[in-house]
């Protein structure tokens, strides 16, 4: 996983199989930086993830609320198609965080 | 039916393990040749089942989680993961989309994500002793000559 900056937009590179345990320590990661940052926007990139369960719509979903606390917005790029249909059955794309 | 071939797993309901459980499964399976979509929609399923016993049947507390596999007809996969953890009070309950005692960071969608992406979910649960899930997914056989 890698953090980008570029103004105020924070930009997460995810990578890897994303379940419930890599998303506990991936969830820590975002969250530390994203209150010291507070960004406006939270971009989360899942052009490297290679499987993931339902935790990655939970990772989405935390930090959806994370980043409404601290008046900023998440949005979600990349998702590779086999991993869509989770995200349409969670309701995410109505919050319109999916691009 | 006969089952042509099976397989059993137990292990420690630790995280670090959902990876291993669903690699396991998918291993055994391979021979059948399955598709990439179909190999991804039963490793999800597995690592939804699995991940469900360490949350919430353990609540992260020690356990044992048993997985056992058989493959029929050389095209049916028949997956079922046990833990001896608390149950489930309400299995209906626990199985409608969105529901969850997780807390904020679980989306509620593992029962769902298992029904949708396999053939057939079973949920046998008691309350103190446990609970079993049975999935079920057809391979669709394609013509190959390396076939198992």
């Amino acid at each position: 996983m890698e953090i980008k900056h570029e103004g105020r937009v924070m930009t997460v590179m995810l990578t890897g199989e994303l379940d419930h345990h890599t998303c506990s320590k991936i969830r820590q990661k975002i969250d530390s930086c994203a209150e010291s940052e507070r960004p406006a926007l939270l971009c989360l990139d899942f052009s490297g993830v290679q499987f993931m369960d339902s935790s990655g719509v939970g990772l989405v979903m935390g930090r959806y609320r994370q980043m409404s606390l601290i008046g900023g917005r998440v949005q979600v790029v990349n998702v590779p198609d086999n991993m869509e249909r989770m995200f349409v059955m969670s309701g995410l794309p109505a919050l319109g965080v999916m691009k | 039916m006969n089952s042509q071939n099976e397989m059993n797993l137990s292990f420690d309901a630790k995280s670090i393990n959902e990876g291993f459980a669903r690699s396991a499964v998918a291993a055994f399976i391979l021979p059948l040749d399955p598709t990439i979509v179909e190999l991804s929609d039963i490793k999800t399923a597995v690592s939804e089942a699995v991940t469900n016993c360490i949350v919430h049947a353990y609540g992260y507390s020690e356990g044992t989680i048993y997985i056992n596999v058989k493959i029929q007809d050389n095209s049916r996969v028949i997956i079922r993961i046990r833990d001896k953890g608390c149950g489930i009070e309400n299995v209906k309950k626990a199985m409608e989309p969105l529901y969850t005692t997780g807390g904020e960071e679980r989306a509620g969608l593992g029962f769902a994500v298992m029904q949708s992406f396999m053939d057939r979910v079973r949920v046998r649960s008691a309350q103190g002793k446990g609970t079993t899930v049975t999935m079920e997914k057809a391979i669709i056989r394609r013509a190959s000559p390396d076939r198992a």
